[in-house]
């Protein structure tokens, strides 16, 4: 049995490698909203009250193109919409924690910390304190977030534009599902995924990164009926 | 205003984060669709990746020989063999930094 300690701990490193492409996507998000001409404290809130990656971006850019405030609020709660299966696959290994530590817990839950958690997770389903590894991964996202925005906010864009560091986001991703490679049934789902992604990129709302997964669920869900 | 607004997409955000892990219990899922679950990393993150490769800041598709791609692949075989993140990204980031500053430079 491994003590709180541990795991938080476990979590912290688990999910330390992201911060190879969080550190400068998160210098880019800040130094993008000061150069959209947004008030800097404004920016810096959102990385505290949103606290969401891209969201946050897209948020800016459509207020800056004079999109309204519904339409950019709209487009945060659908991009963001993704965390309600995060959620969905957390429940189970939550499900002792009081209503309280839930509600606590939910603020530090995002894509790289329920990836590297859930594997964990699976792994060690009878740990007595499997949350403090979530709490882990959340806690050190949370941080480098913060710190990231802050510094591009600050800073500006001190990342050089040129070396193209918004690509580190993708290649963090690869990084989560390349082992499921090796499941000619994943293949097919994240195939499916991908393509439906690039398929309904112009849907209204930022929409495809709901539509797809939705999409991809139910070719798994044929899949499994299929493989009985 | 715009901080109004920065309020309630954030309210709209923790609800997205909060909905599932405090109000479903485990007897609202069935087995069936814990069985699908099991998918969601590989049903959600191609999202992230696909459109991160193959469409460019203007929002539209990228060359058949844009550098992402190489970048992309060798990421996914370093990835593969290595099982290890800070090699994924580094091998995707420096074969994209070789064919954009030295090969097409």
């Amino acid at each position: 049995m491994l003590t709180k300690k541990q795991l938080f701990t476990r979590g912290m490193l688990d999910i330390s490698p992201h911060m190879l492409s969080v550190i400068p996507f998160g210098i880019i998000c800040g130094a993008i909203g000061v150069e959209l001409g947004f008030d800097p404290y404004l920016v810096y809130a959102m990385s505290f009250i949103i606290f969401g990656g891209a969201s946050q971006i897209v948020f800016l850019q459509l207020l800056s193109g004079g999109a309204s405030s519904l339409v950019a609020v709209a487009s945060v709660g659908i991009i963001n919409s993704r965390h309600l299966l995060y959620g969905a696959v957390l429940s189970e290994y939550l499900e002792k924690l009081s209503f309280i530590k839930k509600l606590l817990i939910s603020y530090v839950v995002v894509d790289q910390g329920f990836a590297e958690s859930n594997k964990f997770f699976k792994k060690n389903r009878n740990e007595e304190f499997l949350h403090y590894h979530l709490i882990g991964t959340g806690c050190t996202m949370w941080v480098c977030w913060q710190i990231a925005t802050l510094s591009g906010i600050v800073l500006g864009s001190f990342v050089p534009e040129e070396l193209g560091l918004k690509f580190a986001i993708p290649l963090t991703f690869i990084a989560i599902v390349v082992q499921d490679l090796k499941k000619l049934d994943h293949v097919i789902v994240m195939i499916t995924c991908g393509l439906s992604s690039l398929l309904f990129f112009d849907a209204p709302f930022k929409s495809y990164i709901i539509i797809s997964p939705i999409i991809a669920l139910f070719v798994a869900a044929l899949l499994l009926r299929l493989k009985k | 205003m715009t901080l109004t607004a920065i309020i309630f997409a954030g309210i709209l955000t923790y609800f997205t984060r909060m909905t599932m892990i405090a109000l479903i219990s485990r007897d609202m899922l069935g087995d069936k669709i814990k069985a699908v679950l099991e998918y969601v990393p590989s049903a959600v993150f191609p999202a992230i990746i696909f459109p991160g490769i193959f469409i460019n800041d203007f929002g539209t598709f990228i060359e058949m020989n844009d550098p992402k791609i190489f970048g992309a692949l060798v990421a996914v075989i370093v990835g593969y063999f290595s099982k290890n993140i800070i090699a994924t990204i580094s091998a995707g980031l420096v074969s994209y930094w070789f064919l954009i500053f030295v090969v097409f430079n």
